[in-house]
Protein backbone atom coordinates (compact mmCIF):
# COMPACT_ATOMS: atom_id res chain seq x y z
CA UNK A 1 0.00 0.00 0.00
CA UNK A 2 1.15 3.15 -0.90
CA UNK A 3 2.03 6.09 1.98
CA UNK A 4 -0.28 9.25 2.24
CA UNK A 5 1.02 11.72 0.31
CA UNK A 6 2.57 14.88 2.25
CA UNK A 7 3.08 18.04 1.22
CA UNK A 8 0.71 21.15 0.93
CA UNK A 9 -2.88 20.66 1.17
CA UNK A 10 -3.48 23.84 -0.93
CA UNK A 11 -0.18 25.55 -3.01
CA UNK A 12 1.29 28.75 -1.86
CA UNK A 13 0.53 32.15 -3.19
CA UNK A 14 2.71 35.02 -4.68
CA UNK A 15 0.55 38.55 -3.22
CA UNK A 16 -2.01 38.43 -1.08
CA UNK A 17 -3.12 37.13 2.55
CA UNK A 18 -3.05 33.90 4.25
CA UNK A 19 -5.68 33.93 7.26
CA UNK A 20 -4.24 31.13 9.11
CA UNK A 21 -5.53 28.84 12.44
CA UNK A 22 -9.38 30.37 11.77
CA UNK A 23 -11.13 27.91 14.01
CA UNK A 24 -11.91 25.45 12.32
CA UNK A 25 -15.78 25.14 10.68
CA UNK A 26 -15.61 29.13 9.99
CA UNK A 27 -13.84 29.44 7.15
CA UNK A 28 -16.99 30.32 5.03
CA UNK A 29 -17.76 32.82 7.39
CA UNK A 30 -14.82 34.16 7.17
CA UNK A 31 -15.70 34.59 3.59
CA UNK A 32 -18.84 36.02 3.92
CA UNK A 33 -17.78 38.82 5.92
CA UNK A 34 -15.03 39.44 3.69
CA UNK A 35 -17.49 39.72 1.03
CA UNK A 36 -16.17 37.09 -1.20
CA UNK A 37 -18.97 35.14 -2.92
CA UNK A 38 -18.97 32.94 -6.07
CA UNK A 39 -19.85 36.08 -8.02
CA UNK A 40 -16.53 38.18 -6.79
CA UNK A 41 -13.35 37.16 -8.89
CA UNK A 42 -10.58 36.58 -6.28
CA UNK A 43 -8.71 33.33 -6.46
CA UNK A 44 -8.99 31.69 -3.14
CA UNK A 45 -7.82 28.75 -1.59
CA UNK A 46 -10.11 27.28 1.06
CA UNK A 47 -8.54 24.27 3.72
CA UNK A 48 -11.29 23.28 6.38
CA UNK A 49 -10.74 21.14 9.44
CA UNK A 50 -7.15 20.45 8.82
CA UNK A 51 -4.38 19.41 11.23
CA UNK A 52 -2.90 22.59 13.11
CA UNK A 53 0.15 22.22 14.74
CA UNK A 54 -0.85 24.14 17.30
CA UNK A 55 -3.83 22.78 18.94
CA UNK A 56 -6.41 24.51 18.17
CA UNK A 57 -10.14 23.20 18.05
CA UNK A 58 -9.40 19.84 19.10
CA UNK A 59 -6.86 19.86 16.61
CA UNK A 60 -8.46 21.39 13.46
CA UNK A 61 -8.01 24.83 12.27
CA UNK A 62 -9.35 26.18 8.94
CA UNK A 63 -7.15 28.51 6.12
CA UNK A 64 -7.97 30.79 3.77
CA UNK A 65 -5.87 32.20 0.95
CA UNK A 66 -6.67 34.97 -0.70
CA UNK A 67 -4.82 36.34 -3.63
CA UNK A 68 -4.23 40.14 -4.52
CA UNK A 69 -5.58 41.49 -1.58
CA UNK A 70 -4.25 42.79 1.67
CA UNK A 71 -6.87 42.93 4.24
CA UNK A 72 -8.26 46.25 5.65
CA UNK A 73 -8.23 46.72 9.53
CA UNK A 74 -11.96 46.66 9.44
CA UNK A 75 -11.84 43.37 7.65
CA UNK A 76 -9.22 42.12 9.73
CA UNK A 77 -11.62 43.40 13.09
CA UNK A 78 -14.77 41.35 11.76
CA UNK A 79 -12.05 38.10 11.61
CA UNK A 80 -11.51 39.01 15.23
CA UNK A 81 -14.80 38.42 16.02
CA UNK A 82 -15.64 35.07 14.78
CA UNK A 83 -12.06 33.87 15.05
CA UNK A 84 -10.00 35.44 17.87
CA UNK A 85 -6.75 33.30 17.28
CA UNK A 86 -6.35 34.17 13.68
CA UNK A 87 -3.38 34.91 12.38
CA UNK A 88 -3.25 37.61 9.25
CA UNK A 89 -0.23 36.58 6.68
CA UNK A 90 0.61 39.24 4.56
CA UNK A 91 2.40 38.02 1.10
CA UNK A 92 4.19 39.56 -1.71
CA UNK A 93 6.05 37.68 -4.02
CA UNK A 94 5.46 34.53 -2.19
CA UNK A 95 7.40 35.93 1.20
CA UNK A 96 4.76 36.58 4.80
CA UNK A 97 6.51 40.34 4.80
CA UNK A 98 4.02 40.64 7.64
CA UNK A 99 2.42 38.49 10.57
CA UNK A 100 0.30 39.19 12.83
CA UNK A 101 -2.35 38.26 15.62
CA UNK A 102 -6.41 39.52 15.50
CA UNK A 103 -7.44 41.83 18.28
CA UNK A 104 -11.29 42.55 18.84
CA UNK A 105 -11.19 46.46 19.53
CA UNK A 106 -12.85 48.27 22.24
CA UNK A 107 -15.14 49.87 19.61
CA UNK A 108 -16.92 48.67 16.57
CA UNK A 109 -18.61 50.66 13.95
CA UNK A 110 -20.26 49.64 11.59
CA UNK A 111 -19.53 45.79 11.91
CA UNK A 112 -22.48 43.98 13.41
CA UNK A 113 -25.94 45.23 13.15
CA UNK A 114 -27.61 45.62 16.10
CA UNK A 115 -30.04 42.98 17.19
CA UNK A 116 -32.61 44.96 18.38
CA UNK A 117 -35.29 46.20 15.59
CA UNK A 118 -36.21 48.72 17.04
CA UNK A 119 -33.07 50.35 17.33
CA UNK A 120 -32.41 53.84 15.12
CA UNK A 121 -29.28 51.94 13.79
CA UNK A 122 -31.80 49.39 11.84
CA UNK A 123 -33.82 52.41 10.43
CA UNK A 124 -32.68 54.04 6.99
CA UNK A 125 -30.48 56.51 8.80
CA UNK A 126 -27.24 57.70 7.72
CA UNK A 127 -25.33 56.38 10.62
CA UNK A 128 -23.31 53.43 11.67
CA UNK A 129 -23.99 50.82 13.88
CA UNK A 130 -21.76 51.69 17.24
CA UNK A 131 -20.72 48.85 19.81
CA UNK A 132 -18.65 49.10 22.33
CA UNK A 133 -16.75 45.65 23.18
CA UNK A 134 -17.83 44.72 27.34
CA UNK A 135 -16.87 41.65 29.31
CA UNK A 136 -20.90 41.28 29.41
CA UNK A 137 -20.49 41.38 24.73
CA UNK A 138 -21.48 43.76 22.63
CA UNK A 139 -23.03 46.85 24.32
CA UNK A 140 -24.91 48.93 21.27
CA UNK A 141 -24.10 52.75 21.74
CA UNK A 142 -27.58 53.96 20.77
CA UNK A 143 -30.25 51.38 22.01
CA UNK A 144 -27.87 49.62 24.96
CA UNK A 145 -28.95 46.48 23.88
CA UNK A 146 -26.00 43.64 24.76
CA UNK A 147 -25.16 40.73 21.86
CA UNK A 148 -24.11 38.39 24.35
CA UNK A 149 -24.74 34.86 21.82
CA UNK A 150 -23.95 34.64 18.24
CA UNK A 151 -21.99 37.68 17.12
CA UNK A 152 -20.87 35.77 13.95
CA UNK A 153 -24.30 35.93 12.28
CA UNK A 154 -24.83 39.67 13.26
CA UNK A 155 -21.57 40.25 11.32
CA UNK A 156 -22.10 43.02 8.61
CA UNK B 1 -23.13 72.20 23.77
CA UNK B 2 -24.82 70.07 26.22
CA UNK B 3 -27.75 67.11 25.64
CA UNK B 4 -29.66 65.02 27.62
CA UNK B 5 -29.82 61.44 25.96
CA UNK B 6 -29.97 58.83 28.99
CA UNK B 7 -29.59 58.97 32.71
CA UNK B 8 -27.00 56.62 32.30
CA UNK B 9 -24.84 59.70 31.21
CA UNK B 10 -25.64 61.05 34.46
CA UNK B 11 -23.16 60.86 37.67
CA UNK B 12 -24.67 61.03 41.04
CA UNK B 13 -23.56 64.32 41.62
CA UNK B 14 -25.34 65.68 38.63
CA UNK B 15 -28.11 64.01 39.33
CA UNK B 16 -28.33 65.70 42.46
CA UNK B 17 -27.67 69.13 41.09
CA UNK B 18 -30.46 68.81 38.90
CA UNK B 19 -32.62 67.72 41.29
CA UNK B 20 -31.67 70.35 43.65
CA UNK B 21 -31.91 72.85 40.76
CA UNK B 22 -35.51 71.77 40.06
CA UNK B 23 -36.34 72.12 44.44
CA UNK B 24 -35.02 75.75 43.89
CA UNK B 25 -37.45 76.52 40.81
CA UNK B 26 -40.39 74.69 43.09
CA UNK B 27 -39.82 76.97 45.96
CA UNK B 28 -39.73 80.04 43.87
CA UNK B 29 -42.92 79.51 41.58
CA UNK B 30 -42.40 82.98 39.78
CA UNK B 31 -42.40 83.24 36.84
CA UNK B 32 -38.23 82.86 35.27
CA UNK B 33 -36.51 84.07 32.32
CA UNK B 34 -33.54 81.95 31.80
CA UNK B 35 -35.27 81.09 27.94
CA UNK B 36 -36.50 84.58 27.40
CA UNK B 37 -36.70 85.16 23.48
CA UNK B 38 -35.79 81.46 23.26
CA UNK B 39 -37.40 78.60 20.71
CA UNK B 40 -37.57 75.30 21.26
CA UNK B 41 -39.00 72.69 18.75
CA UNK B 42 -41.08 69.98 20.55
CA UNK B 43 -40.91 67.34 18.56
CA UNK B 44 -43.26 64.40 19.44
CA UNK B 45 -42.76 60.91 16.51
CA UNK B 46 -45.05 59.43 18.71
CA UNK B 47 -48.49 60.10 20.88
CA UNK B 48 -47.46 61.44 24.57
CA UNK B 49 -49.83 64.01 26.68
CA UNK B 50 -48.43 64.44 29.93
CA UNK B 51 -44.59 64.75 28.21
CA UNK B 52 -45.53 66.65 25.48
CA UNK B 53 -47.44 69.15 27.75
CA UNK B 54 -44.98 69.25 30.59
CA UNK B 55 -42.22 70.26 28.39
CA UNK B 56 -44.35 72.91 26.81
CA UNK B 57 -45.85 74.32 30.28
CA UNK B 58 -41.82 73.90 31.41
CA UNK B 59 -40.38 76.38 28.20
CA UNK B 60 -43.23 78.90 28.63
CA UNK B 61 -42.73 79.47 32.92
CA UNK B 62 -39.27 80.27 31.91
CA UNK B 63 -39.74 82.52 29.21
CA UNK B 64 -39.57 80.87 25.94
CA UNK B 65 -42.11 79.84 23.46
CA UNK B 66 -42.19 76.24 21.07
CA UNK B 67 -42.92 75.00 17.94
CA UNK B 68 -44.68 71.54 17.95
CA UNK B 69 -44.56 68.59 15.58
CA UNK B 70 -47.04 66.00 17.30
CA UNK B 71 -47.41 63.42 14.30
CA UNK B 72 -45.28 61.80 12.44
CA UNK B 73 -48.40 62.10 9.46
CA UNK B 74 -48.27 65.71 9.59
CA UNK B 75 -44.33 65.80 9.44
CA UNK B 76 -41.32 65.48 6.62
CA UNK B 77 -41.07 62.36 7.80
CA UNK B 78 -43.80 60.96 6.53
CA UNK B 79 -41.99 61.74 3.03
CA UNK B 80 -39.12 59.75 4.06
CA UNK B 81 -36.70 62.02 5.27
CA UNK B 82 -34.09 60.97 7.74
CA UNK B 83 -34.40 62.02 11.24
CA UNK B 84 -31.06 63.27 10.54
CA UNK B 85 -31.94 65.39 8.06
CA UNK B 86 -35.38 66.74 9.76
CA UNK B 87 -32.78 67.38 13.12
CA UNK B 88 -30.26 69.39 10.82
CA UNK B 89 -33.16 71.32 9.44
CA UNK B 90 -35.12 71.64 12.60
CA UNK B 91 -31.34 72.64 14.36
CA UNK B 92 -31.51 75.89 12.31
CA UNK B 93 -34.57 77.41 13.31
CA UNK B 94 -34.99 76.68 16.85
CA UNK B 95 -32.57 77.32 20.09
CA UNK B 96 -33.33 73.68 21.28
CA UNK B 97 -35.04 70.41 20.43
CA UNK B 98 -36.92 68.22 22.56
CA UNK B 99 -37.13 64.68 21.09
CA UNK B 100 -39.87 61.85 21.36
CA UNK B 101 -39.63 59.33 18.61
CA UNK B 102 -40.34 55.48 18.58
CA UNK B 103 -37.38 54.06 17.52
CA UNK B 104 -34.42 53.43 20.54
CA UNK B 105 -31.23 55.28 20.33
CA UNK B 106 -33.14 58.46 17.98
CA UNK B 107 -32.25 60.67 20.77
CA UNK B 108 -28.75 59.82 20.53
CA UNK B 109 -28.88 59.85 16.79
CA UNK B 110 -30.27 62.89 16.95
CA UNK B 111 -27.61 65.01 19.42
CA UNK B 112 -25.27 63.55 16.49
CA UNK B 113 -26.61 65.67 13.63
CA UNK B 114 -28.37 68.18 15.75
CA UNK B 115 -26.62 71.75 16.21
CA UNK B 116 -28.45 73.12 19.58
CA UNK B 117 -29.46 70.98 22.07
CA UNK B 118 -31.57 67.77 22.33
CA UNK B 119 -33.69 66.58 25.39
CA UNK B 120 -34.63 63.18 25.01
CA UNK B 121 -38.18 62.57 26.04
CA UNK B 122 -38.74 59.03 25.63
CA UNK B 123 -37.10 56.95 22.51
CA UNK B 124 -39.27 54.23 21.95
CA UNK B 125 -38.48 50.82 24.88
CA UNK B 126 -35.23 52.72 25.58
CA UNK B 127 -34.36 55.87 27.04
CA UNK B 128 -36.92 58.58 29.06
CA UNK B 129 -34.09 60.83 31.23
CA UNK B 130 -37.08 63.34 32.50
CA UNK B 131 -39.62 60.85 34.16
CA UNK B 132 -36.55 59.38 36.00
CA UNK B 133 -35.42 62.64 37.01
CA UNK B 134 -39.13 63.26 38.26
CA UNK B 135 -39.03 60.25 39.66
CA UNK B 136 -36.30 60.59 42.20
CA UNK B 137 -37.46 63.91 43.00
CA UNK B 138 -40.79 62.47 43.81
CA UNK B 139 -38.93 60.37 45.87
CA UNK B 140 -36.15 62.97 47.81
CA UNK B 141 -39.51 65.24 48.32
CA UNK B 142 -40.36 62.86 50.96
CA UNK B 143 -37.31 60.87 51.82
CA UNK B 144 -33.64 60.98 51.34
CA UNK B 145 -32.27 58.62 48.68
CA UNK B 146 -30.23 56.89 50.89
CA UNK B 147 -31.12 53.39 52.95
CA UNK B 148 -34.43 52.99 51.95
CA UNK B 149 -36.57 49.98 50.29
CA UNK B 150 -37.99 50.82 46.88
CA UNK B 151 -40.29 48.11 45.02
CA UNK B 152 -40.89 48.13 41.77
CA UNK B 153 -43.96 46.51 40.69
CA UNK B 154 -45.80 45.40 37.42
CA UNK B 155 -44.07 44.81 34.21
CA UNK B 156 -40.41 44.91 34.82
CA UNK B 157 -39.50 43.83 31.69
CA UNK B 158 -40.59 45.68 28.82
CA UNK B 159 -41.56 49.10 31.64
CA UNK B 160 -38.53 51.68 30.61
CA UNK B 161 -39.15 53.48 33.19
CA UNK B 162 -38.57 50.71 35.40
CA UNK B 163 -35.28 50.53 33.85
CA UNK B 164 -33.83 53.65 34.04
CA UNK B 165 -35.04 54.15 37.32
CA UNK B 166 -33.45 51.06 38.71
CA UNK B 167 -30.35 52.38 36.90
CA UNK B 168 -30.12 55.67 38.44
CA UNK B 169 -31.30 54.58 42.02
CA UNK B 170 -28.17 52.16 41.36
CA UNK B 171 -26.28 55.75 42.18
CA UNK B 172 -27.31 55.54 46.06
CA UNK B 173 -27.72 52.97 48.82
CA UNK B 174 -30.94 51.38 48.36
CA UNK B 175 -31.67 48.07 47.76
CA UNK B 176 -34.26 47.44 44.95
CA UNK B 177 -37.56 44.99 45.23
CA UNK B 178 -38.48 43.85 42.16
CA UNK B 179 -42.48 41.76 42.30
CA UNK B 180 -43.10 40.83 38.63
CA UNK B 181 -45.25 38.37 36.72
CA UNK B 182 -43.31 35.20 35.32
CA UNK B 183 -42.41 36.25 32.43
CA UNK B 184 -41.98 39.77 32.94
CA UNK B 185 -39.58 39.90 35.20
CA UNK B 186 -36.60 42.69 35.40
CA UNK B 187 -34.20 41.76 32.34
CA UNK B 188 -31.35 39.47 33.81
CA UNK B 189 -28.52 41.82 32.14
CA UNK B 190 -29.95 44.53 33.97
CA UNK B 191 -29.86 42.90 37.10
CA UNK B 192 -26.39 41.66 36.56
CA UNK B 193 -25.53 45.09 35.37
CA UNK B 194 -27.20 46.33 39.00
CA UNK B 195 -24.82 43.89 40.73
CA UNK B 196 -22.02 44.96 39.06
CA UNK B 197 -22.73 48.86 40.04
CA UNK B 198 -22.78 47.12 43.83
CA UNK B 199 -26.98 47.77 43.85
CA UNK B 200 -28.75 44.82 46.05
CA UNK B 201 -31.46 43.73 44.38
CA UNK B 202 -34.13 40.55 45.94
CA UNK B 203 -36.75 38.90 43.31
CA UNK B 204 -39.93 38.61 45.28
CA UNK B 205 -43.27 36.99 44.10
CA UNK B 206 -45.60 38.64 46.03
CA UNK B 207 -45.63 42.06 47.41
CA UNK B 208 -48.12 41.35 50.67
CA UNK B 209 -45.57 40.45 52.81
CA UNK B 210 -43.25 42.62 51.88
CA UNK B 211 -45.13 45.86 52.32
CA UNK B 212 -43.98 46.51 56.05
CA UNK B 213 -40.70 46.39 54.53
CA UNK B 214 -41.16 49.05 51.89
CA UNK B 215 -41.01 52.74 51.98
CA UNK B 216 -41.31 53.37 48.37
CA UNK B 217 -43.85 51.42 46.03
CA UNK B 218 -42.85 52.05 42.58
CA UNK B 219 -46.63 50.54 40.39
CA UNK B 220 -45.79 50.44 36.60
CA UNK B 221 -48.65 49.77 34.15
CA UNK B 222 -49.41 46.02 33.08
CA UNK B 223 -50.14 45.55 29.14
CA UNK B 224 -52.82 43.61 28.07
CA UNK B 225 -50.88 42.92 24.82
CA UNK B 226 -48.30 41.05 26.96
CA UNK B 227 -50.68 38.15 27.61
CA UNK B 228 -52.31 35.23 25.58
CA UNK B 229 -55.61 36.01 26.28
CA UNK B 230 -58.13 38.20 28.37
CA UNK B 231 -58.02 35.89 31.64
CA UNK B 232 -54.71 35.44 31.93
CA UNK B 233 -54.31 39.48 31.45
CA UNK B 234 -57.15 39.43 34.50
CA UNK B 235 -55.45 37.16 36.59
CA UNK B 236 -52.21 38.48 37.09
CA UNK B 237 -53.63 41.98 36.96
CA UNK B 238 -56.13 41.20 39.83
CA UNK B 239 -53.14 39.98 42.22
CA UNK B 240 -50.35 42.85 41.31
CA UNK B 241 -53.18 45.95 41.81
CA UNK B 242 -52.85 48.15 45.07
CA UNK B 243 -55.63 48.10 46.81
CA UNK B 244 -56.05 49.78 50.79
CA UNK B 245 -56.16 46.27 51.97
CA UNK B 246 -52.87 45.23 50.57
CA UNK B 247 -51.09 48.24 52.05
CA UNK B 248 -52.19 47.71 55.63
CA UNK B 249 -49.25 47.74 57.93
CA UNK B 250 -47.46 49.64 55.84
CA UNK B 251 -44.21 51.87 56.91
CA UNK B 252 -44.81 55.04 58.57
CA UNK B 253 -44.04 57.58 55.04
CA UNK B 254 -44.46 55.36 52.51
CA UNK B 255 -45.25 56.57 49.24
CA UNK B 256 -46.87 55.33 46.40
CA UNK B 257 -44.98 56.05 43.18
CA UNK B 258 -46.94 55.56 39.18
CA UNK B 259 -45.56 57.16 36.15
CA UNK B 260 -49.21 57.01 34.87
CA UNK B 261 -51.51 56.45 32.83
CA UNK B 262 -52.79 53.54 34.84
CA UNK B 263 -54.33 50.93 34.06
CA UNK B 264 -55.91 49.34 37.19
CA UNK B 265 -52.51 48.99 38.64
CA UNK B 266 -53.89 50.92 41.46
CA UNK B 267 -57.46 50.94 43.21
CA UNK B 268 -58.40 54.11 43.02
CA UNK B 269 -59.65 54.31 46.60
CA UNK B 270 -55.50 54.62 47.14
CA UNK B 271 -56.11 58.37 45.46
CA UNK B 272 -57.43 59.37 48.81
CA UNK B 273 -54.88 57.78 50.78
CA UNK B 274 -51.52 60.16 51.83
CA UNK B 275 -48.95 57.76 50.40
CA UNK B 276 -50.58 58.51 47.06
CA UNK B 277 -47.97 60.53 45.26
CA UNK B 278 -48.66 59.99 41.67
CA UNK B 279 -50.50 62.83 41.23
CA UNK B 280 -48.14 64.98 42.62
CA UNK B 281 -45.50 62.89 40.99
CA UNK B 282 -46.70 64.26 37.54
CA UNK B 283 -46.72 67.48 38.58
CA UNK B 284 -43.21 67.68 39.28
CA UNK B 285 -42.95 66.59 35.40
CA UNK B 286 -42.98 70.37 35.20
CA UNK B 287 -40.43 71.81 37.98
CA UNK B 288 -38.15 68.88 36.90
CA UNK B 289 -38.30 69.58 33.01
CA UNK B 290 -37.55 73.41 33.51
CA UNK B 291 -34.46 72.51 35.45
CA UNK B 292 -33.31 70.26 32.62
CA UNK B 293 -34.29 72.86 30.18
CA UNK B 294 -32.20 75.58 32.40
CA UNK B 295 -29.03 72.87 32.59
CA UNK B 296 -28.66 72.30 28.18
CA UNK B 297 -28.99 76.62 27.87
Amino acid sequence: MKDKPQGLLISPIKDGTVIDHIRAGAALTVLRVLGITGQTDEELSIATNVTSMTGGQEGRKDIVKVSKRELLKEEVDRIALISPHATINIIRDYIVVEKKGVEIPKHLSGIVRCTNAGCITNANEPIKSSFEVTEAGLHCLYCDTVITTDIESHII
Amino acid sequence: MKHIISIKDFGREEIDSLLARAGAIDAAPQIRQTLAGKQVALLFFEPSTRTRMSFASAVSRLGGTTITVDSVEGSSISKGETLADTVRVVSSYVDAIVLRHPKEGAARLASEFASVPVINAGDGAGQHPSQTLLDLYTIRQSMPLEGIHIGLLGDLRYGRTAHSLAYALSNYDVTLHTIAPPTLELPESLVAELHRRGCTVQEHEDITSLIPELDVIYATRIQRERFPDAASYYNVGESYRITPEILEGHKDGMIVLHPLPRAGEIDPRVDAMPCARYFEQARNGVPVRMAMLEEVF
